[in-house]
């Protein structure tokens, strides 16, 4: 247990209540994803000790913080988080400086582990030190707050929908920094959002919350794979892939995304060779035979084997999933053509992937 | 009070008095007497004698004045606000030295040379005749050094009153109209203080130049010098 | 055209105002923050108790700290047990009353601000490792300042104002209780107007200023 977090509550209010036993590791992002209303922030806030239920454990690695069977209870000011609020929740009444600096020196010297100047560079923000806060903008703000949470060198980073005050421009001003930030420190995250495209972009871990409950949960990619109970981020049922750039074809402005098990070529956005990138495939681009195609103009074929069949919300369709060595892919097909093509698991079978987008 | 000035001498007629804070309750009781005698009824103002001055100044519509001194009545006549040769005194003050303590003072007013007390209570002498009343009687008895420092003042008379009845000042220069109830004083313990102790606490009353015309005004006056009025007032406490 | 006692009650008038306007941001701060945050039962009760002076007559107030605050009453009882002696008639017990008369004006703009600061910045403060008291110094009282400057200006004209609770428990002793609002009254009730008018133009003068400053504070305030 002393590489997870564990988090386990009932909380009961006149309209709304919330009980879950979680635990994850304490390494990526673990995402909070769910509707509005759903439970993921009155989770985030128990998690900060800013909401305390009458019945609840949180556990950080070794570190107890709540446990009131015990009589635990550790004040959100005594725990090793960084809190990055909806709105910011900047002090109006310092300078950025100021804000940036208010958590930080109450962080003994000894456990100070990221730099102020880290901070400050990682979040973009070394132009806007001397400047009030509310003369920022959106954006600006977003990103203040998020380097005043890393400032005091949280053992957990805890998210609540950082972005969703945001339009989409400045949402793509952010992310790419909340990427890095992923990349670049080693300090779990927990990520709530209702946004389908920061949790496939972001996420490594999630947790799918409905009215209260935990409807699905695990590492992203096996589930948003499952079959039992089909998760989707947004409309559309599908799977993220984690690929490297592996080549790039010039002349038709390709690039490849190499994944364990096999390769997909798509359009080339000029990511540097090498890197990493995160690809979405939906089931409904994906579709099934029992041959390997020749003659067709879908160009990303792969070889995998069926493991799992299920009914999709239409009762005209089925869901297939289909291994490619290791990677869970889904296909959506009528149920018609899964009875066609005596479809089972075990079953090897050839995918066409007709579009393969890249999260960015 | 249009209403006083359109109705005939015959019908009964309302007026506005003026009155000093001091004589407001027997000024009542002496209008009962009045009403039921002449059918008038009589409106009282009540209030310090420098602020009904301040209003008959400033167009108050009071036919009569009830002063608790003589100087402002002659300024008003002066002044042409009052009707001449109207002014007679109809009360004159007695001061009382007390305590709301049984046995704290005694029939002497020998407990002011005791100066076992922390606060004497006076009216501000400059203001109220009660207050300059007192200041003659702490000359005559060449105290009034020696307890200056130990005053506290009421604006007024009525002011004075809170003052010793809580107990706060132990004793108080008072009006004995404050403490005395049909013809005696009703608790605590005073001095009658002797009236050639200081000059009299003269009343006086005037018809004001608003109250000419009403002949109600007039018959108030009237009343006032009446055996009925004086033994009201005599029973509050007043000469 | 002021004489000596006329400086003297001014003086003193500024100093009961200063004194009275601290021990009121001592004793309202947290008083107003306790009613900002609570949910208890008590908020109601208590919110009204402090209001009061809003509504009271200055005089049934000053009437019933004059019985209190006596020999006969619990508080006069209590400090003379103490060995303070009785406040009527003093410079400290006009304190208290002023404290009383003018605590809703210091309270409830405290209040208000304290309410309007709502509980974001503070559990963002919990969250960058301050304690509640911390927070309470460096984000509720930091943001709450135009509460507080409202607060000591209302606080501070109010008492200056001041007139029936003085006449009720001051006892008009030079230096100690003779206050500028007395002694106005005893210029006017001894036909003494030019006095009067010195006094009570530069009073009508002063609260001008003090409500212009007001809006000029609120403007730059709203403007920033």
């Amino acid at each position: 247990m002393n590489d997870r977090i564990h988090i386990a509550c009932r909380l009961i209010r006149r309209d709304f209540s919330l009980e879950v036993d979680l635990t994850w590791p304490d390494r990526g992002v673990m995402a909070l994803f769910g509707p509005s209303g759903s439970g993921k922030s009155t989770l985030l806030r128990i998690l900060a000790g800013l909401e305390r239920p009458p019945a609840g454990v949180v556990r950080m690695r070794k570190e107890v913080w709540q446990d009131e069977a015990r009589g635990i209870f550790c004040p959100p000011h005594r725990r090793p988080i960084g809190y990055v609020f909806q709105d910011a929740a900047l002090f109006s009444h310092l300078n950025v400086q100021e804000n940036l600096i208010y958590g930080l020196k109450r962080v003994p010297e000894a456990l100070r582990r990221v730099p102020l100047d880290r901070a400050i560079e990682l979040l973009g923000i070394g132009g806007l030190l001397e400047r009030r806060v509310v003369t920022l903008s959106g954006g600006e703000r977003q990103r203040v707050a998020i380097a005043r949470a890393l400032a005091v060198s949280p053992e957990l980073l805890l998210m609540d929908e950082p972005l969703a005050a945001l339009d989409a421009a400045r949402k793509r001003e952010i992310l790419p920094f909340l990427e890095r930030l992923h990349r670049e420190l080693v300090m779990p995250v927990v990520y709530v959002s209702h946004s389908p495209d920061e949790v496939a972009r972001l996420a490594d871990h999630l947790v799918v919350l409905e009215a209260g409950r935990v409807v699905a949960e695990g590492p992203l990619q096996t589930t948003l794979a499952r079959l039992d109970t089909p998760v989707r981020l947004g409309e559309e049922s599908g799977v993220v892939l984690e690929t490297v750039i592996g080549a790039r074809d010039a002349a038709w402005h390709l690039c490849r995304a190499d994944f364990p098990g096999g390769s997909l070529w798509i359009r080339d956005h000029g990511v540097q060779i090498g890197t990493p990138a995160r690809v979405r495939i939906l089931a409904r681009d994906v579709s099934l035979a029992l041959d390997p195609q020749t003659r067709t103009s879908i160009q990303n074929a792969l070889s995998g084997v069926v493991s799992g069949l299920a009914g999709d919300r239409h009762p005209a369709n089925s869901l297939v999933r289909v291994m490619v060595g290791d990677t869970p892919f889904v296909a959506r097909i009528t149920r018609r053509s899964a009875a066609y093509l005596e479809l089972t698991p075990g079953k090897p079978v050839w995918l066409q992937v007709k579009s393969v987008a890249l999260i960015e | 009070m249009a209403f006083g000035l359109m109705t005939s001498p015959l019908h009964a007629a309302e007026i506005q008095v003026a009155v000093a804070a001091n004589f407001s309750a027997p000024a009542q009781k002496i209008a009962e007497g009045f009403t039921a005698a002449t059918g008038h009824t009589v409106l009282f103002s009540a209030a310090s004698t420098g602020k009904l001055y301040a209003q008959i100044k400033n167009g108050a519509p009071f036919a009569v004045l009830l002063s608790a001194d003589e100087e402002t009545p002659a300024k008003l006549e002066q002044e042409g606000l009052g009707v001449s040769g109207s002014r007679f005194v109809y009360a004159t003050g007695r001061l009382i030295l007390w305590s709301k303590r049984a046995g704290w003072v005694d029939d002497q007013g020998e407990v002011l040379a005791k100066g076992t007390f922390a606060h004497l209570a006076i009216a501000d002498p400059k203001l109220a005749p009660y207050g300059a009343a007192a200041i003659e009687v702490l000359e005559k008895r060449g105290l009034l050094e020696r307890l200056r420092p130990r005053f506290v003042q009421g604006e007024n008379i009525a002011q004075v009153h809170p003052f010793v009845a809580s107990g706060n000042a132990e004793i108080g220069f008072l009006a004995l109209s404050q403490v005395m109830r049909d013809g005696v004083i009703a608790k605590g313990s005073g001095w009658l203080v002797p009236a050639a102790l200081h000059r009299p606490i003269r009343q006086e009353a005037i018809l004001l130049t608003k109250g000419r015309e009403n002949p109600a005004a007039s018959a108030w006056l009237t009343h006032l010098r009446s055996e009925a009025a004086q033994t009201v007032l005599r029973s509050f406490g007043y000469e | 055209m002021l004489d000596f006692s006329d400086w003297a009650a001014l003086w003193l008038t500024a100093k009961l105002a200063t004194v009275t306007t601290l021990v009121l941001l001592v004793l309202g701060t947290p008083l107003a923050w306790w009613l900002a945050r609570t949910r208890s039962f008590w908020k109601g009760p208590v919110s009204a108790l402090v209001a009061m002076p809003l509504i009271l007559p200055p005089t049934v107030l000053g009437f019933y700290l004059l019985l209190f605050m006596g020999p006969e009453g619990w508080l006069g009882r209590l400090t003379h047990a103490l060995g303070w002696g009785h406040l009527p008639f003093t410079f400290a017990g006009l304190v208290v009353a002023s404290v009383i008369y003018s605590l809703p004006f210091v309270v409830q703009p405290i209040q208000n601000a304290f309410e309007a600061i709502g509980s974001g910045p503070l559990e963002a403060a919990a969250t960058l490792r301050a304690s509640p008291l911390d927070a309470f110094f460096t984000v509720a009282i930091p943001q709450a300042k135009p509460g507080f400057i409202t607060a000591a200006v209302l606080g501070f004209a109010h008492t200056i104002g001041e007139f029936g609770v003085v006449l009720m428990i001051g006892g008009n002793i030079p230096n100690a209780t003779q206050v500028v609002s007395v002694r106005i009254y005893a210029h006017v009730e001894a036909l003494e107007y030019t006095q009067a008018h010195g006094l009570a133009g530069g009073l009508v003068l002063f609260s001008f200023l003090v409500l212009l400053v007001m809006h000029w504070a609120q403007k730059r305030r709203d403007g920033a």
